[in-house]
């Protein structure tokens, strides 16, 4: 059996099952992370060099990684938007926006306090940290112009634009530390070998950024519906929706 | 189990406030983030609605 999946390209046949989605994924988004904080909080042992400040590490890493893979996500979106004038694209680019800079501002947050006991500071303007905020300048700006051009279809196409060029900072951000001297350690999980940390830690990590990726796609779901009702406010099917919710 | 009270646990082994202050600001944004949403949702349907009021009464 084939099922269409062309059919949810469209902003119409998307809108009811995003919101049939949507609970699913915040529910997986609650187990993962209450499980995920549970092993973090109380199986994951205290570490013999930073003691209990390396708990951090379960929303740290998390949201870093969210901040990166949610910009790649949006920049694809633009790109599919800008190839094949998609109305859908750019309505998902723009609803992952605010997700990824609020994980952007977490990691940036997060990482200070981390830092602060570690290294002894709040901040440095080294390779992977300057990088980091730079991407949360990129999705400002996004969001920023996007909401400065009146025209949506001109605004899709600049902020798209904006989107692309700056997808060149992700790369830039993953390999910071290995390309220059940083107080940032390396990566502990990487794909060419295997991880650098005790295996509690490591489930509890990965449990809580599957989390964050389950959260990720519930809200960007409910705001690309809200997206979706105003954009398409003047279709018929969206009065008829309203008049069957009336 | 790690911690032998609730008390030690708080304290996060002198860690308190850099682990409850990343934890408690995620947590923050988190709402925050669902409450400007829900927000938003809440603004469009009550426009939606008045808009098609004003359709209709301009109907004749």
């Amino acid at each position: 059996m084939a099922i269409n999946i062309w059919k949810y390209a469209s902003p119409q046949t998307f809108y009811p099952l995003a919101g049939r989605l949507v609970p699913w994924f915040f529910a997986l988004a609650a187990v993962l992370g209450v499980v995920g904080l549970y092993i973090g909080f109380f199986v994951a042992p205290t570490d013999f060099q930073q003691g209990d400040s390396y708990r951090i590490i379960f929303i740290h890493v998390p949201a870093a990684w969210m901040s990166m893979f949610l910009y790649i996500v949006m920049a694809g979106w633009c790109a599919v938007g800008m190839v094949f004038n998609t109305r859908l694209s750019f309505m998902m680019a723009l609803a992952i926006a605010p997700t990824g800079a609020m994980f952007t501002f977490v990691a940036l947050w997060t990482g200070s306090l981390w830092g602060k006991p570690t290294w002894g500071t709040w901040w440095v303007w080294d390779a992977r940290l300057t990088s980091e905020l730079i991407l949360l300048f990129l999705y400002i700006g996004f969001m920023s112009l996007h909401a400065a051009i009146d025209d949506v279809r001109r605004a899709d196409r600049a902020a798209g634009l904006l989107a692309l060029v700056g997808a060149i900072n992700v790369p830039i951000i993953y390999f910071s530390v290995k390309w220059w001297n940083t107080l940032h350690q390396g990566a502990s999980v990487s794909l060419s070998r295997s991880p650098s940390m005790a295996s509690t830690m490591l489930t509890a990590m990965l449990l809580m950024s599957l989390a964050a990726w389950m959260y990720a796609i519930a809200v960007s779901f409910l705001r690309v519906r809200a997206i979706i009702l105003d954009r398409e406010s003047g279709s018929d099917w969206v009065r008829e929706l309203e008049e069957a919710a009336a | 189990m790690n911690w032998g009270s609730a008390q030690a646990f708080f304290a996060m082994g002198g860690y308190a406030l850099y682990v409850w202050g990343a934890y408690g600001v995620a947590a923050a944004c988190i709402l925050l983030e669902l409450w400007v949403l829900r927000r938003r949702r809440r603004t469009l349907e009550r426009d939606l609605s008045r808009k098609d009021a004003d359709d209709s009464s301009g109907q004749i």
